[in-house]
């Protein structure tokens, strides 16, 4: 059963592909997110703790599509505010992909604290100071010994996060980029076939993510390589 | 900054939030009627059944929920079958659009959590229910649902959390929920700041609130937190 899509198939190509840069920018900003949200929920501030707080629990309480419309229009209000004493007084506006790429990487970043924070909580302190004291430095022994097993330790929460990011690219094609969904339902005003379309997009996504689910079981037994049973 | 302005559209935003509410609380319901037998399915002993419903929860959940609901209140108007059916004045709906495809995404993974849960049901129990004499459908009703329910409470929680933040899709078939609602007043005040902190506020307090019910739900269901009165069986 191939549908016909009446010329449209290198379009949807070309918008897939957007969608495929989109998350994977935004997988990046929301794992360095992460990595601060989960340092600093761990960290001896108390300042510092209830700021990742903050982040990751309103970030997961809000809905993805208000956070993408909030940052696409009210950070155009706010940037505007800002230029004016520098005697800018136009139009300052994101571009969607800046703007997609900022709210879907802080959403991901406020799961990603909390899946970070499981996996360094995971990790014996008696190997960081088994490292601190063969002379190592606080940092060298973070990369050496914490940081390689955290990857292996979060990467399943990761993964699936990143299965949800995927998804929720969708939702930036509500401010116009033109990524899958957008380019969709161009071709949907064009042909009139919405039902043919989005049907196609659908499956669109889901070899994506069938494609990401082998991808990420590789990722994962890479991963824990010298782990575990054999 | 506008407080004033933040203050004065409450009670609008405060309508959309009862139409997610509503949106949420019915197609939750429904998913959950949708789900058991899915999820009874998915745990069957007999291979055809259980592989019965798996294109159903793959393609629901591989799929984004915009894409669905663009599915059903879009793509269905394509057929003529459909468009001259008795049940086009009920697909014409945004409204029932919205509750269909919210309806479909939700059981898709309930019915994955409630499987889980049903297979973590201790086989001894099932086994000295069916010794007991029980029915397959009485040990099913009696022990091992009530169980599963328990189990599955937490991940289920989290799921109803994940569909009030699904919910905002709805606005974008027109609907006035909470984000629908939010988009509506910043089209005439132009102030999309305070109105959307305004309503993702709102959104906190929901998740907030869900998330304590359900935690006073475990507690409540909890054998352990309230062990059954001596001298009853």
């Amino acid at each position: 059963m191939v549908p016909d899509l009446h010329g449209f198939g290198p379009v949807l190509l070309e918008g897939t592909l957007m969608t495929v840069r989109l998350a994977v920018a935004s997988c990046a900003v929301g794992i360095v997110l992460g990595l601060l949200g989960a340092a600093a929920k761990l960290s001896g501030s108390p300042v510092l703790r209830a700021l990742g707080g903050a982040y990751s629990t309103v970030l997961r309480g809000i809905p993805e599509l208000l956070v993408v419309l909030m940052i696409y229009f009210g950070a155009s209000t706010v940037l505007m505010a800002a230029a004016r004493p520098f005697g800018y007084a136009g139009y300052i506006e994101l571009s969607p992909f800046v703007a997609g790429v900022t709210a879907l990487g802080l959403t991901f970043g406020a799961y990603a604290t909390e899946v970070f924070r499981g996996a360094l909580q995971a990790i014996p302190p008696g190997q960081s100071e088994a490292a601190r004291a063969l002379g190592m430095g606080r940092v060298l022994a973070f990369r050496r010994v914490t940081l390689p097993q955290v990857w292996r330790l979060a990467l399943p929460g990761l993964g699936n996060l990143f299965m949800v990011l995927l998804k929720d690219t969708a939702l930036i094609s509500v401010i116009g980029l033109e990524e899958l969904m957008r380019m969709t339902a161009f071709a949907v005003g064009r042909t009139k076939e919405p039902f043919t379309f989005y049907l196609a997009a659908a499956l669109i996504y889901l070899v994506l993510t069938a494609l990401t689910t082998l991808a990420l079981s590789a990722m994962e037994r890479r991963a824990a390589r010298g782990h575990g049973r054999r | 900054m506008d407080l004033r302005l933040m203050v004065d559209s409450l009670p609008q935003l405060l309508l959309g939030m009862l139409a997610t509410l509503e949106l949420v609380a019915l197609s939750g319901a429904l998913g959950v009627v949708l789900a058991v037998p899915v999820a009874l399915a998915r745990v069957s002993p007999r291979a055809w059944v259980r592989a019965a419903p798996l294109g159903y929860i793959f393609f629901l959940r591989g799929t984004p929920l915009l894409v669905q609901i663009f599915l059903v209140y879009y793509g269905l108007g394509q057929f003529e079958t459909v468009r001259e059916s008795v049940l086009w004045p009920v697909l014409r709906e945004a409204y029932w659009c919205a509750i269909i495809a919210f309806t479909l995404n939700t059981s898709a993974y309930t019915a994955e959590i409630l499987r889980g849960a049903i297979q973590a049901v201790p086989p001894g129990e099932v086994e000295a229910a069916r010794a007991l004499g029980m029915s397959h459908a009485l040990t099913l009703r009696r022990v091992v649902l009530p169980r599963a329910v328990r189990m599955a409470l937490p991940a289920y929680g989290n799921e109803v959390i994940l569909m009030v933040k699904g919910s905002a899709l709805a606005s974008t078939i027109t609907l006035l929920d909470l984000t629908g609602m939010a988009r509506t007043i910043i089209a005439k005040t132009y102030k999309p700041l305070e109105i959307f902190l305004a309503a993702g506020l709102l959104y906190l307090l929901i998740t907030l609130v869900i998330t304590r019910l359900i935690r006073r739900a475990e507690t409540h269901l909890s054998t352990t937190a309230n062990p059954r009165p001596k001298g009853r069986p």
